[in-house]
């Protein structure tokens, strides 16, 4: 295997600058290894550093963006072309630290399109932040556990830079919380008959996925006249304007569209359509108005039951769409409703 | 009674004149072949008649249903009498969208590791019905086309010998034997609007739950009829050679003691989910079972049924293990499931069908290809020019299939 090009992300204090008196100083380059890294130069000596970037702990916590961007600048003037992967840390249980590395493995992954790999102690506040985007090998909670931090991840960052698969149950990294594909040795069936004679005879067992814990929202408190109040229409049934402009997927939709109801009276099979993957769409394509029932919404606005119908409807596909997008559509739309002055919401399923 | 099973292995499927099965060798006379369909269903205008064989590069876009060529040589009731099985083969229907959710099988390439109908070779009709046909009309003649298409082929093995032979009924075992008593429970979606299910040649909508025996759904008991999406639809091939109830019969009596399925309904509304759970759970109580298997089909909407079944069995002291697929997001990091009980602490995951994949381009096609797009787990995009294409693996037939078909699963990383 060919040398692996490694730059090196480490505090003021690991990168032998001085203690806490500084920890305002500003990112500084500096060519080869730096403190754990000679370590690291030892343990692995495939691995060679070719530069490591320094940076104190307060400057990085107080304007953590610009800093990280000065960091990402100093890695590209100097290492640009040659770098591989970058490695941060050990931070153990250091909290500013674990932050800082944490967001400078970030930054490299997604604006040098490098790996980065940091260790840190499981219950570093940074661990929930970054456990998600950024590879973290599990480390001690101080330096006592620097030998096993960096042995743990020269390992992973060979198997990163081949762009093989990291396993947390043997490569000693945090898990990072995401479900990954992969073939059993035995059929579903084969899996399920055991895992039920295990339960069955009181031995261990393992469950391919623990139940989560849903949050909750807690209904809004009732509007108190709704013949003054702007009502909006939104709908995760699909129904888009005929042609689909936004193209939204018929299933795990990417995105939600916002179009105009203003002198609209009902929706017809001409004007719109559904997109929805996870219905028959007959009934909705014959008169859409069935599932956004903007006809209903004109009669209650004519009999000023309601103030007014708001001017735009939101529209996406409820469909294999994960919990998580459907979070980020809601609280944007929730946002924008907000600005249209809508005290409520007729929102239709399918 | 006894279903006796003649099985009869094929090796090779070719188009010929006059259909025959030799040495496991079975020719499709293919004139025959689609006048019989015709003859049978009347709203079918064409078929298009072809053979994908595994490593092949092959794609068939826009699956209906898999079937396994079968045919009943004596014994009128089902699960009794003598049942000819074609093995090693299938009839495909394939032809343009009904709903969105048909989906793709490829003969090789990475696709292909990911549905169990790249393993032999397949007889594919391309179906055409007249024009202006409804929806659900459509979905009728494509499936009677694809059963009586299926029934046509598998005449051949009627009067050959069998490569095998396999005796199917569920055996009383003595209660000295102290096996722990296992059940399983069997949803089949019935929700209406394209996403039915056929039991003994009803709506499985009315007169389920049932307890029943192997045998009598081994016996072509359960066809699908339905437009879930295609990595975790039950293909009629899945109903007919069920892995949850081929493993449980081979275990019986020596390592447990099979005790029977309870088919069970998985409707729309949520007092019809509710009766239909709570009548599944009491059938499973009388027969004593002290563990059982649930198993699924679709996703969302039938996750609020395997809990409601999983937890009102493990409040009544049965012990459960379910069978789901998850919607992890592509990425992986979302919840799964639509709705969770506490009490499902035993789940065996049968993969995140949100997950990509890249496909490569194909020489044969069969099906209209740039119905991809329109597909679930499909993409506006998903389709680029030089035939390539990345869809989810939701848009792979049986790639998650929530019977245990297959070795995926999905692990924390």
């Amino acid at each position: 295997m060919a040398k692996v090009h490694v730059v090196h992300y480490l505090n003021q204090f690991f990168g032998g600058l001085g203690g806490e008196e500084k920890a305002d100083l500003g990112p500084q380059w500096f060519d080869g290894p730096k403190g754990p890294g000679q370590l690291l130069q030892t343990l692995a000596p495939d691995i060679e550093i070719v530069g490591t970037v320094t940076a104190g702990d307060n400057y990085m916590a107080e304007n953590t963006d610009a800093a990280v961007d000065e960091v990402v600048g100093l890695i590209e003037k100097n290492a640009g072309a040659e770098i591989d992967l970058l490695l941060a840390g050990p931070a153990f249980n250091a909290g500013r630290y674990g932050m800082a590395c944490g967001a400078v493995c970030q930054a490299v992954q997604e604006r040098l399109e490098k790996p980065a790999i940091t260790a840190l102690y499981p219950e570093n506040p940074a661990v929930d932040i970054y456990r998600k985007a950024v590879t973290i090998v599990r480390a001690g909670s101080d330096v006592m556990g620097m030998r096993d931090a960096v042995g743990g991840m020269v390992a992973v960052a060979k198997k990163l830079v081949e762009e093989q698969a990291i396993d947390p149950a043997t490569d000693g990294t945090i898990s990072r919380g995401l479900r990954q594909n992969t073939f059993a040795e035995s059929t579903g069936a084969q899996r399920a008959i055991d895992m039920l004679m295990r339960k069955l005879r009181g031995d261990a067992f393992e469950t391919e996925y623990a139940m989560p814990v849903f949050s909750r929202v807690p209904p809004a408190p009732p509007v108190k006249d709704l013949s003054s109040a702007t009502v909006a229409l939104v709908t995760s049934g699909g129904i888009v304007p005929r042609g689909n402009p936004d193209r939204i997927e018929s299933a795990s939709a990417s995105k939600y569209g916002e179009y105009s109801l203003k002198g609209l009276e009902r929706l017809t099979p001409e004007s719109h359509q559904t997109v929805h993957g996870g219905y028959d769409p007959t009934y909705a394509n014959q008169d859409p108005n069935r599932v956004l029932p903007l006809d209903v919404m004109r009669d209650l606005e004519r009999e000023g039951r309601i103030g007014r119908l708001a001017d735009t409807y939101f529209a996406t596909v409820g469909n294999a769409t994960s919990v998580e997008r459907a979070e980020q559509f809601g609280r944007e739309i929730a946002g924008k409703l907000i600005n249209f002055g809508a005290l409520a919401v007729i929102l239709t399923s399918t | 009674m006894p279903l006796v099973l003649h099985k009869h292995a094929v090796a090779e499927v070719g188009i010929g004149t006059g259909s025959g099965f030799q040495q496991g060798r079975l020719t499709i006379d293919r004139e025959a072949l689609v006048s019989y369909v015709r003859s049978q269903v009347s709203r079918v205008t064409d078929v298009r008649v072809g053979i994908a064989r595994p490593g092949e590069a092959t794609r068939i876009v826009c699956v209906k249903d898999v079937i396994q060529p079968r045919v009943k040589k004596e014994g009128a009731e089902a699960g009794d009498g003598i049942l000819c099985v074609l093995e090693n083969v299938a009839v495909v229907t394939c032809g343009p969208i009904v709903g969105f959710q048909e989906g793709i099988i490829d003969m090789s390439g990475p696709g292909a590791e990911h549905t169990p109908f790249s393993q032999f070779p397949l007889i594919v009709l391309e179906i055409d019905v007249v024009e202006g046909l409804d929806p659900h009309l459509h979905e009728e003649a494509v499936r009677e086309a694809g059963l009586a298409a299926a029934g046509f082929v598998a005449e051949v093995c009627r009067d050959t010998e069998p490569d095998e032979i396999e005796m199917v009924a569920l055996t009383e075992i003595s209660t000295e034997a102290d096996l722990p008593r296992i059940a399983y429970v069997y949803p089949v979606l019935c929700q209406g609007l394209l996403h039915d299910t056929y039991v003994f040649g009803r709506n499985a909508k009315e007169g389920l739950p049932i307890t029943v025996a192997p045998e009598v759904v081994m016996d072509n008991g359960v066809v699908s009829g339905n437009c879930v999406s295609a990595c975790d639809k039950n293909t009629t091939y899945h109903h007919q050679n069920n892995p949850v109830i081929a493993e449980l019969l081979r275990g019986h009596g020596s390592r447990w003691n099979f005790v029977g399925i309870v088919l069970t309904p998985a409707p729309t509304r949520l007092a019809e989910k509710e009766n239909a759970a709570k009548a599944a759970i009491e059938q499973v109580v009388q027969l004593k079972a002290e563990g059982a298997i649930v198993s699924k089909e679709g996703f969302g909407n039938p996750d609020a049924d395997m809990m409601m079944i999983v937890r009102g069995l493990e409040q009544a002291g049965i012990r459960t293990v379910g069978l789901t697929d998850e919607f992890a997001g592509t990425d992986g990091g979302s919840q799964s499931l639509a709705d969770t009980t506490p009490e499902a602490d035993a789940i065996v995951s049968t993969g995140n069908a949100n997950e990509r994949i890249e496909l490569p381009a194909m020489k044969t096609i069969f099906g209209p290809l740039p119905d991809v797009t329109r597909l679930a787990g499909g993409y506006p995009h998903s389709l680029r020019d030089d035939g390539t294409m990345e869809v989810e693996l939701q848009a792979i037939i049986g790639s998650t299939n929530e019977l245990g078909f297959g070795r995926l699963t999905c692990r924390e990383v």
